[in-house]
């Protein structure tokens, strides 16, 4: 009888590293490690020795001297005098602009699509295939650069709706103007404006917060608190006594006359666009330049996203169509209750990475003269100050910085609409 | 009640009636229509809508195509034919510019005859048997038929020694030199794989692996320049080299697209297994990476590749611009392709992955008998639609500066002859990359509906 | 150059750590090619006809430059660069020399570490307005939309005017001389601002130029001149003086022509020291003492290259104002060779 004994204590050798699958993977990752830094610290080196034989030392005080360039749209206000930081600033907000409007036509643009793509009616369905096989095939390059080219050939410049007999008249009776320029729509002004706050005083950053926006939002706020509250009040009441009081008119009331008594006091009215010297002047002007990349991105990102939908739809099994159909919901209905929701879950997480795509392709807003990020940081300023290093990096900086709040905030929200299983 | 039926009743048929036509209105074309376009108020409306905006846009765009000019040299010449034959020069295409340029449009600056330095393609050099621009209209056909085999299961698998050999191929045509420097490239790899089965029975499989990796390395680094330049002296086979930057037009998007496509699949590969991997340290380098090129918009990667890239190499090295905008558009792929690849590893059932471990296969054998095989087939229409969007992406390189269609474009409109010209050029180019995007992203449709009814 | 290009690069790039410490005129006549910087497409100064063979009135200065250099003028690889990339491309050695209507200005001269070796063409940021606005000078463009072409200096140029006028305008920044051309033709700017000499090649493809006039103010100086790194005197001196003796060859009335006549007969000391029939000009800058000659018959004297490109015969149609020699009142003025 051989009695049991502890297995002979292994003495760590050298080459256990290698073949012990307990440390191997220790091994690699220490190697890998090692590699990387030693990659990155031979790009680095190698960058310094090249940045000093042009005597050029990594700086960022080129920020804080003047840009002296101009920047025709933007939402801070900013002269030539300004900093490259605040061309930079105003860059990143325009970028923010079209992408944000982008992602929002785009989605409405693609569910829309995606749903006529599947329409019984055959024009429509095959309209919207060759809708979508054309934008999907071409480069959005060229979109952008066709968008620009037809907002400018098609549409009459401000000098047609000069003279007697003017070749354009403004539309909307005389409320809005469209012109190659851009569009220009009444803007609201308030003649007992309540003035603006001055935030960041005189820096590079400092930005105005008018504060007749603040008090109508104040006020909208309050409202829709209050017709909340009502609501949850009239359902309280129809569950104690199962007779829903009527309440619209008091909702209808609490929304606007609140509203409506600000404004008054507030003296709002509309400030009309005006025929004045070359242009337009008062009103909002939307530029051309954003109209185009507006349009070029929306419609090209809604191609993809049609077929998002299309397919989201489709894998929605035929049994809750002919359910719900079974309940007496017309088609329409059917869409919005019951498919659409459900679908919703498989669409959402491509959508996030169309929406990243449509935020990245906002870059080649330089073909039609937009200035957003890579137009001001990535292009004039990088111009005129001679720093690429600095430029490029901070601009993927900022455009990583961008990818990672989208994606994150919608990944919340993919979680948030996920399934729970039970 | 013994009565029957017959009885109670005063008349019951006894014979069929004959089977009748049915309604004009449910058969045929109309029947289709009234079902298809006319099956209520709204699908009527919709219709109709539909059919001015067909009408609307034909309108525009027909006559302007066809109604016409082919024949002119510059665009004062077409507008001086518009006016003599429709009186004005609106709503008239000038197809004189593509007449003139389209060879540019297509090959950039390639020269036709590279063995000819003087030769262009209306006056070719005495004594040639090929036609012009005969190396890339080979390699793109070749890369056809490199492509047969890994995209249809029903051709011929002997090809597949030709897609193998293709990455060899593509690099020789179109840059030329000497036959020897591809030859002795492929034969790096066969270095690597007897490397390996040489040293693994000896010294184990890990010293194999890592012996694989750094000879080929070591043989391409240090010997390949030497060895190539001695065998050429010996026996000089050859064809005549052709700068990079001669290349433009669509031949460049191509050759970008293919090249980036080709170079970050086993890139990618790598990236997508590191990223599943449980090494922790390189799991986060990969997803570090992968994020960090997605991230970024294509144009910043492409202006690091034109203003930054010689910053981070030794001082005095110098690729040209072309190699360099190759190099980050394969990185740009990679982390793209990466996620598809990953995509394709999760939606293998886990049993997969459990019958390799318990078949006693380890890691890299499991991945390359069992897991890759089926995860990069399901893994095909994403790789196609990756290549789809590099393709299109490929034009953003005229912002850089490189001749790709778009830069041609500016460049032929900033000849004094086509000053001026616009739609021509942009319809041009739309329909080059319509054709060739619109037959890949068919061919994935087919593709997918293939592996959805494989499933089912 | 049997090699194969692309693995050639490959393997040399990755071993060619400091092989470019050698002068740039060694390395140019080493490799028996100039690396020359051009525009992308500008009308008249540079663009590749149907052929790609590319032709302009700055290709013209890197045509002479090769032919001084290497003794052939189509010994050049044209190296496209747009306003962001040209500096880089220089800086890091991928051209040897820039020749890409880039204006003379300090902070690219000290800043950015370049030497301007010359001035090539003399030019002014000018406005385009059409005839029907009815507008005689740019101060009163008060409101106006102006179209500009960016990554250049026309857009600090033209912020200066402005502010300076104290009145106020709409930029409409565009990429591209062509796209410029587009809109303001279809009236979406009211002016088309950049260099005067683009304006009038812009003008001059107009359907009507007639319906167009450029405004007299001139608001920059914009001396276009070629460019190479800072700190290599030797190849600048080479680039300087084949500009120089391509201006001086017009002065003394040395044409492509009778280029090789005058050199056996003329008596004139300048002439015969220029095209190397006298004295040891040549061997000074490093080159044989032909190289005047090879580079005055590359594409003609000073005159002849402006007339081929953008003078008053061809499309671009600009009259030599400012660009004349100083004999004939304007700035030309190449220091005496001796």
């Amino acid at each position: 009888m051989t009695t049991l004994s502890d297995p002979p204590k292994q003495q760590f050798r050298l080459s256990m590293l290698l073949y012990d699958t307990r440390y191997r993977s220790a091994t690699i990752q220490v190697l890998a490690m090692f590699g990387f830094m030693l990659l990155a610290a031979w790009l680095i080196s190698n960058a310094a020795q090249n940045l000093a034989a042009l005597g050029k030392p990594i700086s960022f005080s080129f920020f804080t001297e003047s840009a002296s360039y101009d920047i025709n749209q933007r939402l801070l206000e900013y002269d030539s005098r300004d900093t490259h930081l605040r061309a930079a600033l105003i860059g990143l907000l325009n970028t923010l602009v079209v992408a944000v409007l982008g992602c929002i036509t785009a989605t409405i643009i693609g569910v829309f699509v995606g749903i006529l793509r599947l329409s019984s009616n055959w024009l429509v369905a095959r309209i919207m295939t060759v809708y979508v096989e054309i934008f999907r095939n071409v480069p959005v390059l060229l979109w952008i650069v066709f968008a620009m080219a037809i907002l400018i050939e098609s549409l009459p410049s401000p000098r047609d709706f000069r003279g007697e007999d003017p070749a354009a008249t403004m539309d909307m009776f005389g409320t809005v103007a469209i012109t190659n320029r851009g569009v220009y729509i009444p803007e609201p002004l308030f003649t007992n404006s309540l003035g603006n706050l001055h935030i960041f005083g005189d820096s590079s950053l400092r930005f105005d917060i008018s504060l007749d926006l603040v008090a109508v939002l104040a006020v909208l706020a309050a409202s829709i608190f209050a017709m909340r509250k009502v609501a949850a009040r009239a359902a309280r009441i129809q569950e104690e006594t199962g007779v829903r009081p009527k309440t619209w008119y008091i909702q209808l009331g609490i929304l606007f006359v609140p509203l409506l008594t600000l404004l008054v006091a507030l003296g709002f009215y509309l400030g009309y666009p005006e025929l004045k010297g070359f242009n337009f002047t008062g009103g909002t002007h939307l530029r051309n330049s954003l109209i185009a990349l507006w349009l070029a991105l929306s419609l090209y990102t809604a191609a993809f996203i049609a077929e998002i939908v299309r397919g989201g739809i489709l894998a929605i099994s035929h049994g809750q169509t002919e359910a719900a159909a079974a309940l007496g919901l017309r088609s329409g209905r059917i869409m919005r209750l019951v498919v659409l929701p459900q679908a919703m879950r498989v669409i959402i997480p491509p959508m996030i990475s169309n929406y990243l795509n449509l935020t990245k392709n906002s870059s080649l807003a330089i073909a039609v003269g937009y200035m957003d990020i890579t137009g001001t940081l990535g292009g004039i300023t990088m111009n005129q100050t001679g720093r690429e290093l600095e430029c490029v990096l901070l601009l993927m900086l900022v455009y990583l910085a961008i990818s990672l709040c989208i994606s994150s905030v919608m990944n919340w929200y993919n979680k948030r609409m996920k399934l729970v299983e039970r | 009640m013994g009565d029957t039926h017959a009885e109670t009743v005063t008349f019951v048929r006894d014979t069929m009636l004959p089977q009748q036509e049915p309604p004009l209105t449910t058969v045929g074309p109309i029947g289709w229509m009234r079902a298809n376009l006319f099956s209520g108020v709204l699908n009527t409306i919709l219709t109709l809508v539909s059919l001015a905006f067909i009408y609307y846009v034909l309108s525009g765009i027909l006559p302007w195509v066809f109604q016409s000019v082919w024949n002119a040299n510059s665009l004062t010449e077409c507008r001086e034919i518009m006016t003599a034959t429709w009186g004005d020069t609106h709503g008239h295409a000038c197809w004189g510019v593509i007449k003139d340029r389209w060879l540019q449009l297509l090959y950039g600056f390639y020269p036709p005859y590279p063995a000819y330095p003087d030769a262009n393609f209306s006056a070719p050099p005495d004594g040639h048997w090929w036609p012009a621009y005969f190396r890339p209209n080979l390699t793109l056909i070749l890369l056809i038929l490199a492509l047969l085999p890994v995209l249809f299961s029903g051709a011929p698998r002997k090809l597949l020694y030709l897609s193998a050999a293709y990455p060899f191929i593509l690099p020789w045509l179109l840059w030329g030199g000497a036959i020897w420097v591809p030859l002795l490239v492929a034969a790096g790899f066969g270095i690597g794989y007897l490397a390996f089965v040489l040293i693994s029975p000896r010294l184990g499989a890990l010293s194999a692996l890592i012996a694989a990796v750094v000879l080929p390395l070591l043989w391409w680094l240090f010997a390949v320049g030497p060895v190539s330049g001695a065998l050429s002296s010996v026996l000089d086979i050859g064809i005549a080299p052709v700068q990079s930057r001669d290349f433009g037009g669509y031949m460049l998007a191509i050759v970008l697209g293919v090249v980036a496509i080709g170079c970050s699949l086993p890139l990618g590969v790598l990236m997508a297994l590191g990223r599943q991997s449980d090494l922790m340290i390189v799991k986060y380098l990969c997803i570090g990476f992968i994020e960090f090129i997605r991230g970024v918009p294509l144009i910043t990667l492409l202006f690091v590749a034109s203003l930054l890239l010689n910053y981070f190499l030794p001082p005095g090295t110098n690729f040209d611009l072309i190699l360099r905008v190759m190099i980050m558009m394969t990185l740009f792929a990679a982390a793209y392709m990466a996620e598809v690849v990953r995509g394709g590893l999760a939606a293998l059932p886990k049993g997969q992955y459990e019958g390799a471990d318990s078949l006693g296969l380890n890691y890299w054998q499991a991945q390359r008998l069992i897991i890759m095989p089926q995860a990069l087939k399901i893994s095909i229409p994403g790789i196609v639609s990756t290549f789809i969007g590099i393709f299109k992406d490929t034009t953003l390189v005229s912002i850089i500066g490189l001749f790709d269609v778009i830069g041609l474009a500016s460049a032929i409109r900033a000849d004094t002859a086509w000053n001026g010209i616009y739609w021509e050029l942009f319809a041009f180019i739309g329909a080059l990359f319509f054709v060739v995007c619109f037959t890949m992203s068919r061919y994935s449709m087919y593709l997918e509906r293939k592996l959805q009814t494989g499933h089912r | 150059m049997k090699k194969s290009v692309l693995f050639g690069a490959l393997t040399v790039a990755s071993l060619a750590a400091g092989a470019a410490a050698a002068g740039t005129l060694d390395d140019v006549k080493a490799r028996g090619k100039l690396n020359c910087g051009v525009v992308t497409g500008l009308a008249g100064f540079g663009a590749p006809d149907a052929n790609g063979e590319w032709k302009g009135f700055d290709v013209a200065i890197c045509r002479a430059v090769a032919a001084a250099v290497l003794g052939d003028a189509s010994a050049v690889e044209f190296v496209p660069t747009t306003g962001k990339t040209r500096f880089t491309a220089l800086a890091s050695g991928e051209i040897d020399l820039l020749a890409r209507n880039t204006t003379w200005t300090f902070s690219r001269d000290v800043d950015l570490k370049f030497d301007f070796i010359g001035v090539n063409y003399y030019d002014g940021q000018g406005f385009l307005v059409p005839k029907e606005l009815g507008v005689s000078s740019a101060k009163e463009l008060d409101g106006a939309t102006v179209c500009i072409q960016t990554g250049t200096t026309t857009e600090l140029n033209l912020a200066d005017f402005f502010r300076v006028n104290n009145i106020s305008y709409e930029p409409v920044p565009i990429e591209t001389n062509a796209e410029g051309q587009q809109q303001y033709l279809a009236g979406a700017c009211d002016a088309y601002t950049t260099d005067a000499s683009g304006l009038a090649a812009t003008r001059a493809a107009f359907e009507d130029p007639s319906a167009h006039v450029i405004l007299p103010e001139i608001i920059s100086k914009e001396p276009l001149g070629p460019l190479v790194r800072h700190g290599d005197n030797n190849w600048g001196d080479v680039v300087r003086w084949t500009l120089n003796a391509l201006i001086t060859a017009e002065e003394l009335g040395v044409t492509s022509t009778n280029v090789s006549e005058i050199a056996s007969n003329t008596e004139n000391p300048e002439i015969r020291r220029l095209l190397g029939t006298e004295g040891t000009l040549g061997e000074m800058l490093g080159l044989d003492n032909e190289w005047a000659k090879r580079a005055i018959l590359a594409g003609g004297n000073y005159g002849e290259v402006f007339a081929q490109n953008i003078g008053e015969t061809t499309p671009i149609g600009l009259a030599r104002g400012l660009n004349a020699q100083w004999t004939d009142g304007g700035l030309l003025y190449a220091p005496p060779f001796r």
